[in-house]
């Protein structure tokens, strides 16, 4: 894995950054989609880094940040039963339901555990077969796959105490979202490489023309990051939008159809919630009907709980890049990276507590240059 | 830049997350992020009442009889007991040793009590017990006293371990976090990662193409080497739980100072890397057992890098920042390419990221 480093070199960043200087015009907005394009901008300073004319508006794109309040209570009621083993992702454990989190749960005697792919649950379901063994399946069209193959396994084995708690999201209905809310301010797009190397870019043109937005598949190193913005950049200052592969060697047009297949058997569209936006027509998967069966809502009579988010919280207009994190109200007293009131101060990449982290060390040091002095969302 | 809204004053900004969010222990109070200080700060410290332990360090420092005593404990509680590179044995020995060593002192004594659970084989034991007479020997010290307990099957997890040590601290040496000053080269002893790493590939069964064997190793003879070039070393700390990050935190609050970091000064190994790239983790946050990190004035930072680099200890040494009077208990990396981010004091436990 040494060939990262390649796409790691301060030389060639430089390179870029000078490239995307002298195209740039005018100021303009872009969105990286992907919580993990975020965290990468972030961990390498890139948005510091840019002409001032180019802000970066991190999107809904963190699978953790976005999982709604409702599903996360549904989770934290099923994990506290005795019978069960309620197995996530590590990074789910921290996020909020309402009043508590899975580690809470944990502490009061829950048995959660953290897995690293539903098929280790899948393996905990066979070793124990007298317990309830139930994953949180949540994420983009990434981790959609090996969600339905788990589900596909436990049928062809014949495992009865295996189930999903499902919370899939889908990028392109979020885009279409975005776009058609009034005030919004993106320009363009870095569209998320992983998502798209499962799905292929098939989505993508429709949406580049109906919103007349360049939408740039892009990875995830600090120069594909670059090289996408580079492109986004370009293409806007031609006053063109088409959808444009920046990240082939991962990427193709046709995406993984087996994985898509294994989706298409396994889950179907359905309307979902965003925490911090909202519902969004036709944005999520659900389990299909053949496999009700192995559906954790169902099987634990959860489908009743609803939860209503905190009315103070305006995360979903941050996320659309309308308003700064500290035009909240809530920003740094009710809600704070420790007590997060949504999705953007959940996430250690989330606009809003990557503002607050700045903030603090500005305000630590008044004559502190650089990020923080940008007027920009959310670090700079 | 928007004005901060009304409400908002930057001087409460360091989060003051009462307790009473959690009414129960979780894991992440024994993280060794900001959950394991609250515990310290908020029950632990005001229960006792005693200013010594105020200084929050990772030994006392005492008065007693004539001589400057460091006294330390920790207990033990790893999964699972036996992994690449060592034992639980090693790391009682050596944590305790390391924390001892981190004020400066020339360990001498310990004392180990063991917590077994109903129905653990004795060979377990023995080679638990084996490995810290060997450690101890290493390092030099003498495991002077102990005591047993055992729990009924189902109420431990196997074997704990808790030992305490005492050592001699030299005159005319004053090591502890407080005493950080702007200008402090911030060095650390050699890669990071490599403990945390190994534990995790041996826990989850993961497989990172090579053998990664923990860090794990006494740290005190690399001290006293230190101290022989200058016995003027401001702060020294090794960083366990929480990982450098956590480290570097406590120091930069402890001194109301910054640390800035160059991100790519600091040695990661390839396989740390890719595991942490892997598993969504960052190297800062990962746990060592055989490292340090030290703050020395600016004036002695070649020589005691290089007293460093000639000991085994230290052979992989490096400067990786300076201490700031900017941003005071904040730590910040200047990333490679050239930007900035903050690396904050890690909540609880680090987890694993989906994305």
């Amino acid at each position: 894995m040494k060939y990262i480093d390649e796409f790691n070199d301060p030389a060639l960043a430089r390179r870029l950054l000078e490239e995307i200087r002298a195209t740039v015009t005018r100021p303009w907005a872009l969105m990286e989609v992907c919580g993990g394009q975020t965290h990468s901008i972030i961990r390498h300073g890139i948005d510091q880094l840019l002409p001032e004319q180019v802000e970066l508006i991190h999107g809904p794109g963190c699978p953790v940040c976005v999982t709604p309040l409702e599903v996360i209570d549904k989770a934290l009621e099923i994990a506290s039963r005795p019978d069960v083993i309620f197995c996530s992702f590590g990074d789910m454990l921290r996020v909020p339901g309402t009043g508590r989190d899975l580690f809470r749960v944990k502490g009061e005697g829950g048995d959660v555990r953290v897995v690293y792919s539903p098929l280790d649950a899948l393996e905990l379901a066979r070793r124990n077969p007298d317990r309830e063994v139930v994953f949180f399946a949540i994420g983009f069209e990434t981790t959609a796959p090996a969600n339905a193959m788990a589900v596909h396994q436990a049928r062809r084995l014949g495992l009865t105490n295996f189930s999903l708690l499902v919370s899939h999201v889908r990028v392109p209905p979020a885009v279409e979202a975005i776009m058609t809310a009034p005030a919004c301010r993106v320009q363009g797009f870095l569209a998320a490489g992983h998502v798209c190397s499962v799905m292929g870019t098939a989505e993508y043109p429709r949406l580049a023309e109906r919103f007349g937005v360049p939408l740039v598949v892009t990875g995830f190193e600090p120069l594909d990051i670059l090289e996408g913005i580079r492109r986004a950049v370009r293409q806007l200052e031609r006053g063109e939008h088409r959808v444009e592969n920046a990240y082939p060697r991962a990427v193709r047009e046709d995406g993984n159809p087996a994985a898509v297949r294994m989706i298409e058997e396994v889950f179907e569209v359905t309307d979902r919630n965003w925490r911090g936006i909202g519902p969004i027509p036709d944005s999520g998967w659900r389990l299909t009907e053949a496999f009700r069966a192995y559906d954790a809502e169902h099987r634990f009579q959860v489908t009743d709980i609803r939860t209503e988010e905190p009315a103070e919280c305006r995360a979903g207009e941050v996320l659309q890049g309308l308003i700064k994190p500290t035009e909240c109200g809530a920003f740094g007293t009710s809600c704070t990276p420790r007590t997060p009131l949504g999705a953007t101060m959940v996430s250690s990449e989330g606009a809003c507590a990557a503002y607050y982290l700045y903030r603090r060390m500005n305000a630590a040091t008044p004559q502190a240059t650089g990020a923080a002095d940008k007027e920009m969302n959310p670090v700079g | 830049m928007a004005e901060l809204a009304e409400t908002v004053d930057p001087a409460n900004w360091t989060c003051p997350a009462p307790l009473r969010d959690q009414p129960v222990v979780v894991m992440g109070h024994g993280g060794g992020g900001a959950l394991s200080a609250e515990l310290m700060e908020q029950i632990f410290a005001p229960a006792y009442g005693n200013p010594t332990l105020a200084a929050l360090a990772d030994s006392a420092v005492l008065e007693l009889g004539g001589a400057r005593l460091a006294f330390s404990t920790d207990s033990y509680v790893v999964r699972p007991l036996f992994f690449p590179g060592g034992s639980l044995g090693d790391l009682a020995v050596n944590g305790t040793v390391n924390d001892l060593a981190m004020s400066g002192a020339r360990p001498a004594y310990l004392s180990a009590a063991f917590v077994l659970e109903e129905g653990v084989e004795l060979t377990v034991v023995e080679r638990i017990a084996r490995a810290m007479g060997a450690a101890a020997e290493t390092a030099g010290v003498a495991i002077a006293t102990g005591d047993t307990k055992v729990v009924e099957s189902g109420h431990g997890d196997g074997v704990y371990v808790t030992t305490a040590g005492v050592g001699l601290v030299p005159d005319g040496v004053d090591i502890r976090p407080q005493r950080a000053r702007p200008g402090d080269a911030v060095i650390v002893s050699g890669p990071i990662g490599l403990h945390g790493v190994a534990i995790m590939s041996v826990r989850e069964g993961l497989e990172f193409g090579v053998e990664l064997a923990s860090d794990t190793a006494p740290l005190a003879d690399l001290v006293a080497s230190m101290l022989a070039v200058t016995p003027d070393i401001h702060v020294l700390r090794d960083p366990t739980r929480g990982g450098l990050a956590a480290a570097l935190n406590e120091i930069a609050r402890a001194s109301a100072t910054g640390v800035r970091l160059q991100e790519r000064a600091i040695p990661v190994p390839d396989a740390v890397a890719n595991a942490c790239g892997f598993l969504g983790l960052d190297p800062l946050y990962v746990a060592n057992e055989g490292r340090l990190v030290a703050f020395v004035p600016p004036t002695e930072a070649e020589e005691v890098l290089s007293a460093m680099r000639a000991h085994p200890q230290g052979a992989g040494a490096a400067l990786i920042g300076e201490c700031v009077a900017d941003h005071p208990g904040m730590v910040v990396v200047a990333t490679g390419l050239g930007g900035t981010r903050v690396v904050d004091l890690p909540l609880g436990e680090q987890l694993p990221r989906i994305c």
